[in-house]
């Protein structure tokens, strides 16, 4: 690991290792807890592979009341643990803790029931994300949030991490389409916020836990709202002679009034890579690349493509082809969906980063993107959720070069910082985990940190559930609590009183 | 009594500073329209938010806008509209319900209330279109959260959580809200002569087809007679609205129309007429004008609404109309008693869900929980949340109370 602290392992719980095995066992018995070194190689990282921690102990519950007990016994002993989806996490979200017990949600894999009266599934956590897709799809039913892991990524792990995907800025996040939970708290609470009506009671708690990476609770079941799946889908492939016309022409579709289903923005690296790797037919005589995906019906996408068009060409487009068919739609997405692998392709390895700006700043962004990658010496290919100002900066390195690794972090870390100064944010979709736990500060003063560790105590007040993530610097619920109050006069000159 | 009115986001923190201090509760209002929703706030001092107003930012081409949080929410709702854009969730106006003016209410209200309308079922509620917040806790302490972009995961979403707290967890001081383009038209189809549960099960349908329903209201006697200025007759009128480009909404009536052809007659209301009737289907407009009834605002799993509405009927006098596809239930109570053990029950007993007594005498309110009741668990999680944002419970005391010792009784007969 680069320079990444992570809480000092506790002494006393690694001696108590063999009797904290046998206690697990006694609560999930059989092939349910993995303690063996090669047995637990296998959930030694997540998706940020640069990190690797072995865990103290991997168990696998099936029942609510199996999660439960696991946690109150970890929480009775003051033992740390990490929970786990299916492990697709770009930030280390769930990267083990030597001393922390692996909780993963695998075997809760089940779609419980599918509601079209009320258009909602209920399943447990461990469903894919495309697994709720394809239990309704042959109803003419989908699930709109589709992140780019959605065939392996589980449903619990996206209201943890609130994930997105093309298509959410038509159809909105995990937050958004998620109806209810039922969780299991710390001390082994089961509580179950919302449920298949619309808006969940008192607090929004079920705000509150969505995107928040397995720090305040463990999903056992989720209940989410599916939608008719739109009649027809049709793309455009622009490109522009810069990106600052790139940019322009996606203010100016949404300045029109439209909202596309999809609108996703390349530069000139990742339209090569992506070219050279699925032969989609590219443009390679641009810099920009832009796919804009209309869907409804016929007759308002073939509407909508043509003001689409016209806006393109107002913007000094260079080529514009729009999909004739549903192969062509699904070819002009091939090299978009497999821009990551292109380039991979390209360079032994790539770092993808995840910030979010106003898309106004895009030509500023990806101006100072070109000097840090002069500074550093590193290529960067940028693939741009352009709707929402998603930037995915991929970061090309050899990890095999003494060094390397630690500069494309520099670099990505400095990308972030620029996101952060021009109004954006350090992640739009990946998670903060490990990975952007430590620039944390360059977003938030240490005043809204401790706000959002106070939400942390009111659900684990002794941070042992997912320690390490998310927050810089862990500070105690007692300390954190204690209030500095100003004593002293009504001092307010300046307020007017009635 | 003192009545603080900053027009500072420095002179809010430090009237709540003082009030941490002296330990003296604070009464948070915005215009004050929903006052008389929650329960009896005990507090001496108030601290009046509608002085510190404004739009601090407003791009349209970004989608986002920002104001403090005492700007008023048609001064709001005006401006983008000049843009042609909107806040997609559709806030409703308590004020003809409560007997107070229209047109009354922040932009903070709006996000302490949760708000949203007939438009909830597809583009959510205040808590899905809230982007950031400023705000200052009952510790006293100025803090943020989110940014004002749409697609951020960094940190906790606090702005969610202060998104139906009625100013009982911080003060916000600024919020960021996502804007969306406002339809270029809309229609709706009135099925008429529909029977509650045919009328849920008739929008069920709708909503399951790709005509892309915004909107989905059942209105049976007498509600029906108190919209559209009694033009909709007095048989129960099913309203099922199609926002978009022309051609489009013409192509998706047509298609409402032939998968319920064999419902019931059925006539078309458009563009402003449309408009119109669905402020007062968002607003319980059927409700306003009988201000003697106590109001309940029940959120239920939509294909289940109609048969708690059933069950109640057996025993209580009550009027009802549905928004959400059914899951919005109105209720008023025509015998003056808000039932709350039958209705809180029944609502249990029928899918789940939850019930707010939104409109009744302040002696009411001071015997009845307004909102739902937890269970135990949630509840506790719930007021360590309160005391993790103010320990010292000064912020907005009680609103939100639904103390123990009352209990709900089970419906009995």
């Amino acid at each position: 690991m680069t320079g990444l602290a992570m809480p000092e392992p506790d002494a006393a719980t690694l001696a108590r290792r063999a009797e904290i095995v046998a206690g697990l066992r006694a609560i999930v018995p059989g092939e349910g807890v993995v303690e063996t070194v090669n047995e637990m190689r296998a959930f030694e990282s997540d998706g940020l592979t640069a990190y690797r921690q072995l865990p103290l102990v991997v168990v696998l519950p099936e029942t609510t009341a199996q999660v439960s007990r696991v946690l109150e016994y970890c929480n009775e002993r003051n033992i740390r643990v990490v929970p786990r989806g299916s492990g697709t996490s770009l930030s280390g979200g769930a990267l083990p803790l030597e001393d922390a017990v692996l909780l993963v949600m695998s075997r809760f894999n089940r779609i419980l029931e599918i509601d079209y009266p009320n258009r909602a599934v209920v399943a447990q956590p461990g469903v894919t994300n495309l697994g709720i897709t394809h239990a309704v799809e042959g109803d003419g039913f989908y699930y709109a949030p589709d992140p780019s892991s959605q065939i392996a990524c589980s449903i619990g792990g996206n209201v943890a991490e609130n994930s997105g995907g093309v298509h959410c800025l038509k159809y909105g996040l995990t937050a958004n389409n998620l109806l209810g939970i039922e969780m299991v708290l710390m001390n082994g609470e089961v509580v179950r916020l919302g449920g298949r009506h619309l808006d969940a009671e008192g607090y929004d708690l079920l705000g509150v836990m969505t995107g928040s990476e397995g720090l305040l609770g463990v999903v056992t079941e989720v209940t989410v709202r599916i939608l008719r799946k739109p009649e027809t889908a049709r793309a455009l492939l622009i490109g522009f002679p810069a990106n600052e016309q790139g940019g322009q022409c996606v203010a100016d579709i949404i300045g029109a009034g439209i909202i596309p289903g999809g609108m996703e923005m390349m530069d000139l690296p990742a339209i090569r890579a992506a070219e050279d790797f699925v032969h989609a037919g590219y443009p390679l005589d641009c810099e920009a690349l832009l796919i804009v995906e209309l869907d409804g019906p016929a007759v308002e996408v073939d509407h909508l493509i043509g003001l689409v068009e016209q806006i393109a060409i107002r913007n000094g487009s260079t080529s514009c082809r729009i999909s004739q068919s549903e192969e062509e739609r699904l070819t002009f997405w091939a090299g978009r969906k497999a821009a990551f692998p292109a380039v991979g392709r390209i360079s032994p390895d790539y770092y993808c980063m995840d910030g979010t700006i106003p898309r106004k700043e895009l030509p500023r962004v990806l101006a100072g993107m070109r000097e840090l990658s002069e500074h550093y010496g590193l290529r960067v290919a940028n693939v741009f959720h352009a709707g929402d100002g998603n930037l995915h900066p991929l970061i090309l390195y050899d990890a095999n070069v003494p060094g390397e690794l630690d500069k494309a972090e520099s670099f990505g870390a400095d990308i972030l910082r620029l996101c952060v100064k021009v109004g954006g944010v350090l992640t739009g979709e990946h998670g903060v985990g490990v990975e952007k736990r430590d620039l944390m500060p360059e977003m938030f003063s240490e005043a809204d940190l401790d706000q959002q560790m106070r939400v942390k105590c009111a659900f684990d007040p002794n941070h042992l559930l997912n320690p390490g993530k998310v927050f810089p610097q862990l500070r105690r619920c007692a300390e954190l609590g204690r209030m500095h109050i100003h004593r002293g006069q009504m001092p307010f000159p300046d307020i007017p009183r009635f | 009594m003192t009545m603080f009115k900053p027009e500072t986001d420095a002179a809010v923190l430090e009237a709540v500073q003082w009030a941490v201090s002296e330990e003296q509760p604070l009464e948070i209002v915005g215009h004050g329209s929903k006052r008389a929703i929650g329960n009896e706030v005990g507090a001496e001092h108030v601290l009046d938010l509608s002085g510190l107003s404004g739009i601090t930012l407003y791009e349209p081409e970004e989608l986002v806008l920002s104001a403090r949080a005492g700007t008023p929410l048609a001064e709001i709702e005006a401006a983008v509209a000049a843009c042609g854009q909107e806040l997609a969730f559709e806030p409703m106006d308590y004020g003809p319900l409560l007997g107070e003016q229209p047109g009354r209410g922040t932009i903070g209200g709006v996000l302490a209330a949760n708000l949203s309308g007939p438009r909830r079922l597809k583009a959510g509620a205040a808590r899905d279109h809230i982007l950031g917040i400023h705000a200052v806790s009952g510790r006293g302490e100025a803090f943020k959260s989110g940014g004002r972009v749409v697609k951020n995961v960094t940190g906790y979403d606090l702005s969610k959580a202060l998104a139906n707290s009625w100013g009982t967890l911080a003060v916000a001081t600024d919020v960021t809200f996502k804007v969306l383009p406002a339809a270029e038209t809309e229609t709706t189809l009135v099925v008429s002569g529909l029977l509650d549960d045919i009328a849920v099960a008739a929008m069920g349908l709708a909503l399951g087809s790709s005509a892309e329903v915004s909107g989905a209201a059942h209105l049976p006697y007498p509600a029906v007679t108190r919209v559209a200025g009694a033009a909709l007759g007095s048989d129960p009128a099913t309203l099922l609205r199609v926002e978009g480009f022309g051609p489009s909404v013409a192509y998706r009536i047509g298609l409402l129309r032939q998968l319920l052809e064999k419902a019931g007659p059925m006539q078309e209301i458009e563009a402003e007429a449309s408009r119109a009737l669905w402020r007062e289907v968002r607003d319980c407009i059927p409700f306003a004008s009988v201000p003697h009834m106590p109001v309940w605002r029940v959120s239920m799993p939509p294909a289940d609404g109609h048969n708690m509405v059933m069950a109640l009927r057996m025993q209580a006098a009550v009027e009802a109309f549905y928004d959400w596809q059914g899951g919005l239930v109105w209720l008023a109570m025509a015998a003056g008693d808000p039932e709350a053990g039958l209705v809180r029950s029944l609502v249990q007993k029928c899918g789940g869900g939850h019930a707010t007594l939104v409109r009744a005498t302040p002696q009411q309110r001071a015997e009845i929980p307004v909102f739902q009741p937890q269970p135990p668990a949630l509840a506790a999680l719930s007021a360590r949340l309160k005391a993790e944002f103010d320990p010292k419970n000064i912020l907005n005391p009680g609103r939100m109370a639904s103390a123990p010792e009352r209990t709900i009784e089970g419906a009995s007969s």
